[in-house]
């Protein structure tokens, strides 16, 4: 077998000690689907937990989001060489849009970050997406959790508008948000209440002068009448003369240093574990539970320390307990 | 006396005749073009390499193993002098195929020129300049859409005052046919682009001159096989452009309307299997542009007949151009008015190709013309090339010698050690970049950097044409890599849609089980086969690249394809951060000896040395056997057209590699 069979404690350890080249073994790891596989992605979580580590692993998790075509992976080529250039170590767990049809995928398409390939400090990966829009790849989540162990920024984007920042909100400690100037999608989204106010919003082609200032005034108004002040409005071009990217990390700086990391985080391997929990088990299970949001309300009682796989096996158990006797999948 | 409206009173003069040509360095080249010429060339057609025409020079790292290679290397106008010498260019006509540089070549031109004693508004002939078609197939792009347009608009603004019988863009339909276009979106596209272009040029010169700027406006046409339907194209375009110079720019001058095209037939349908068969598909490809007088075209030149093979040496070319004296000289093809005048046939072919193409420009324009929807372009582009390739898989589109008829005898033509096509010196990639640092110790380097400095503000400013700063930076002896990196400074860079993620999925019998094979070794594997699709060097044809991804992705892989232009170091580091099983290498520009070896090495370094390696492109046998010697598995020429079979060895070689066992029989 190739590396993807590594040892879960292992390679905790390596990220542990701030190994970067663990980076592509992990994904490896975590992508793969075989009952031992997941055995020792639950090693690597343990090995990486708060409890381990002594506290929350220090990276920033970054989600980025928005409507395809809104030139985020540009944004993100730039983004990248800020973080460089203030010597941050950086990966980019690309969440690709193209469907899955036949079971297959084309990767790369879109997510065209450009990056020095001789780095060593920049780790891009793309995976497809799930079956929606917007949706998580599976792995992504243990992915982001481990490699915030090791590196200094964890970005995970994703694609879509309206729910996407939903579900990377469950993961990222800031979300930023991405969209173009003359796109009222986001304005409507956000004034009807269907989205949620994002930590950041970006809006790009600032290139584009008035369309962009005015959207940028637009957002602006929108949030003041959401009350939502601390939203952070950023207008920044990715063509050179690249502008406003340096305001935009001291933007996701500035959220990151309000945040509660800890109670984020906690919520986020919650979280975690109820969706890895759902996929194994669907509807079915959570019905074992008690629902969703009992589930939720359950693990809410449950020890702050614990990582994310612990939990699953935690639910697990609860929902085999609560079965009638000889039912049983679970 | 008898009605003799069926014959010309005398017989018209035949087009231009070029050979396609240039390799290694100004001097072989130009050794190359007085003797092309002796043997009665009327034109001179240059072909550079990929790192002239992208924009670097020999000593970029992007330039490895392609210096020389696809044509010559120019970097400075001591070259371009060499390349000329002896030419004399106040009567010849040169065809420059260039677009991301063309301003920077066309300028070296005019100060060649001058150091010649003929001036600049002497010269005749074409630069092609068409940077939308590189988008959508060629590849050899630099800067991103808006700064380009603008220095395709500026060298057309600059040379209809200065260069008066310069044709300073050939809009290219050729390119499109070669991705797989069909001929309605062949005429569709390259007439939408034209539309781009003269749009953005109306912005940047006077209103009176727009009827000299649509008179020098020509095209770069294609002509497949199926020669009937495609003379029928011919005819359309000519309608099409017609219209469009009355209608949308209010042309009043018809001569300035004529439709107007050099071209190069078909090589996407020239085989490697039995080449010789190419010599009979090539003569009937030039009866299409030629047959018909309304439409005749102005300059041609043949490809070889092993272009599939590799590239062609000097004798191989002289067959081609034998092939037009002949057409030309002995033939009575000359001696009529157009033969299809009143033919219903012919009317009929023209109207529905006029339909379709119709359709398919507004299709165009509703997206905000062909800039705007270069995105849609290339994805149905890729399509159309997708079901071609699968009617040749079934047998519905007969290639003779490939899916039909494969039954030969050895050939005698591809009997010698080199397997019948032309060896670079390996040598010249070398010489070329002692010879480009020579040039830059040796010149007034203060000169210099005062130019490009310029040229830099120049860029900076909208409203200032970049010609006259670039034609200074040529005399002040700045290099084309110097050039371009100012202008990508000052433009950014960019990299074109593949086309790929919207490609149909192909369902067929085959892949169904094909498809279960890679769900069983995803399986074993415990994550979905991975197959990383990667295109090392400058080559931009990507057309084969981009089916062998689109049919992995319809066999059930996750498909890393991030397109064109990847150094060894980006392939590596993808393959090994994206945990591929598998890696797929495409070259067509004969760069393979240099640069699977280099990617190979990148592997290691990046600790995917175990990570399986295959290779497709224009390959020479005896290049084969030393690539898989270099650790390649497995070599795919053009004559493996059978893409699941492919698919279904490149799934077997992951399985052998990762313990895998075979299926249950």
């Amino acid at each position: 077998m190739s590396g993807d069979s590594e040892a879960g404690a292992d390679l905790g350890a390596r990220l542990r000690d701030g190994d970067l080249t663990a980076a592509p073994a992990v994904l490896n790891l975590v992508e793969s689907r075989s009952p031992e596989a997941r055995t020792q992605t639950e090693a690597l979580l343990a090995a990486l937990s708060p409890a381990t580590l002594g506290a929350e692993a220090s990276a920033h998790i970054v989600g980025v989001t928005g409507p395809p075509g809104v030139g985020k992976s540009s944004l993100l080529s730039r983004l990248v060489a800020e973080w460089r250039a203030r010597e941050r170590s950086v990966a980019v767990l690309a969440v690709d849009p193209s469907s899955r049809r036949s079971g297959g995928s084309l990767l790369g398409d879109r997510a065209r970050i450009e990056a020095d390939p001789r780095d060593g400090a920049i780790f891009i990966r793309s995976t497809a997406a799930g079956d929606r829009l917007g949706g998580l790849a599976p792995a992504t989540r243990a992915a982001a959790g481990a490699l915030a162990a090791a590196f200094d920024v964890v970005v995970i984007e994703t694609v879509g508008v309206g729910q996407s920042e939903t579900e990377v909100a469950d993961v990222a400690d800031t979300v930023a948000v991405v969209v173009q100037p003359g796109s009222g999608d986001v304005l409507q989204f956000l004034k009807a209440g269907i989205m949620e106010v994002p930590d950041v919003l970006v809006v790009t082609k600032a290139d584009l002068g008035r369309v962009a200032m005015r959207a940028l005034a637009d957002l602006r108004s929108a949030l003041r009448s959401l009350g939502a002040r601390d939203t952070a409005v950023v207008a920044v071009s990715s063509v050179a003369p690249a502008s406003g990217i340096g305001k935009l990390v001291d933007a996701l700086d500035a959220h990151r240093g309000r945040l509660d990391i800890a109670t984020r985080r906690l919520r986020s391997r919650r979280l975690h574990a109820l969706a890895d929990f759902a996929t194994e088990h669907g509807q079915r299970g959570l019905r074992a539970l008690g629902g969703r949001r009992e589930a939720e309300r359950w693990l809410g009682s449950q020890d702050p320390a614990l990582d994310a796989g612990t939990l699953e096996r935690a639910l697990e158990h609860r929902a085999r307990s609560a079965e009638p006797p000889g039912s049983g999948t679970i | 006396m008898a009605d003799l409206t069926h014959r010309l009173p005398e017989p018209d003069r035949p087009w231009m005749m070029r050979t396609y040509a240039g390799h290694s360095d100004a001097r072989r080249s130009n050794e190359l073009y007085r003797r092309n010429l002796a043997k009665g060339q009327t034109g001179l057609s240059v072909a550079f390499d990929l790192p002239t025409q992208t924009g670097y020079d020999a000593d970029h790292e992007l330039a490895r193993g392609e210096v020389g290679k696809v044509g010559v290397s120019i970097a400075h106008r001591g070259d371009m002098k060499t390349l000329l010498d002896q030419i004399p260019l106040d009567r010849m006509n040169t065809s420059m195929t260039i677009n991301a540089t063309a301003a920077w070549l066309l300028a070296l031109y005019i100060v060649a020129a001058q150091e010649q004693g003929v001036a600049e508004d002497k010269l005749q002939g074409t630069t092609q300049n068409d940077i939308l078609k590189e988008y959508l197939s060629r590849g050899t792009y630099a800067f991103p859409p808006g700064p380009s347009m603008r220095l395709i608009a500026d060298t057309i603004a600059y040379t209809v005052e200065h260069v008066p019988k310069w044709n300073p863009i050939n809009i290219c339909s050729y390119h499109l046919q070669e991705a797989g276009a069909t001929p309605v979106q062949e005429i569709a596209y390259a007439m939408s682009n034209a539309i781009a272009v003269l749009d953005a040029v109306r912005e940047r010169v006077p209103a009176d001159l727009m009827g000299d700027v649509f008179g020098r406006i020509s095209f770069f046409v294609n002509a497949g096989v199926r020669f009937v339907e495609e003379h029928a194209k011919l005819r359309a375009m000519s309608v099409l452009w017609d219209e469009l110079g009355r209608d949308r720019y209010s042309v009043q001058d018809e001569r300035h309307r004529r439709f107007r095209y050099g071209v190069q037939v078909n090589s996407l349908g020239l085989t490697e299997a039995q080449p010789e068969n190419n010599v009979y598909r090539i003569a009937l490809e030039a009866l299409a542009v030629t047959l018909g007088r309304g439409v005749r075209a102005r300059a041609i030149q043949l490809p070889a007949w092993n272009e599939a093979l590799g590239l062609p040496r000097p004798w191989d070319q002289q067959w081609s151009l034998r092939l037009q004296q002949v057409l030309a000289y002995e033939t009575d093809l000359l001696e009529y008015p157009d033969i299809f005048e009143g033919s219903k046939v012919m009317d009929g072919l023209v109207a529905e190709i006029l339909e379709g193409a119709r359709e398919e420009m507004a299709r165009v324009a509703e997206q905000g013309g062909a800039v705007e929807a270069v995105d849609y372009m290339k994805a149905a582009l890729v399509d159309s090339h997708r079901e071609r390739l699968l009617r040749i898989e079934s047998g519905d589109l007969v290639m003779v010698g490939v899916n039909r008829y494969p039954e030969t005898e050895p050939s005698p033509l591809t009997a010698d050690t080199e397997g019948g096509i032309l060896v670079v010196d390996p040598e010249v990639e070398a010489e070329r970049r002692a010879d480009v640092e020579q040039w830059r110790r040796e010149r007034d380097q203060l000169a210099v950097d005062t130019a490009l400095e310029e040229l830099v503000r120049v860029a900076a400013s909208e409203s200032e044409n970049i010609m006259p700063a670039t034609i200074a930076a040529a005399r002040a002896g700045a290099t084309t890599g110097e050039w371009a990196q100012a202008l990508r400074d000052a433009f950014g860079e960019y990299r074109a849609p593949t086309g790929v993620g919207e490609a149909a999925l192909t369902s067929s019998e085959d892949l169904v089980e094909l498809r279960n094979e890679v769900e069983r070794v995803s399986e074993a594997l415990g994550r979905r086969l991975k197959f990383l699709v990667g295109k090392p060097g400058l080559d931009g044809h990507s057309n084969g690249a981009e089916q062998i991804a689109v049919r992995a992705r319809d066999a059930g892989m996750d498909v890393v394809y991030e397109g064109i232009r990847l150094t060894p170091s980006q392939i590596a580091t993808s393959a090994a951060q994206e945990g591929v099983h598998v890696v797929g290498l495409s070259i067509l520009s004969g760069s393979h000896r240099e640069l699977i070896p280099a990617v190979i090495e990148a592997l290691q370094a990046a600790g995917a040395g175990d990570v399986p390696v295959v290779v497709g492109g224009i390959i020479p046998d005896a290049d084969a056997a030393l690539l898989r010697e270099a650790g390649v598995a497995a070599v795919y020429t053009p004559k493996d057209y059978d893409l699941n079979r492919m698919m279904r060895d490149i799934v077997a070689l992951v399985a052998e590699r990762n313990g895998v066992t075979a299926p249950a029989a």
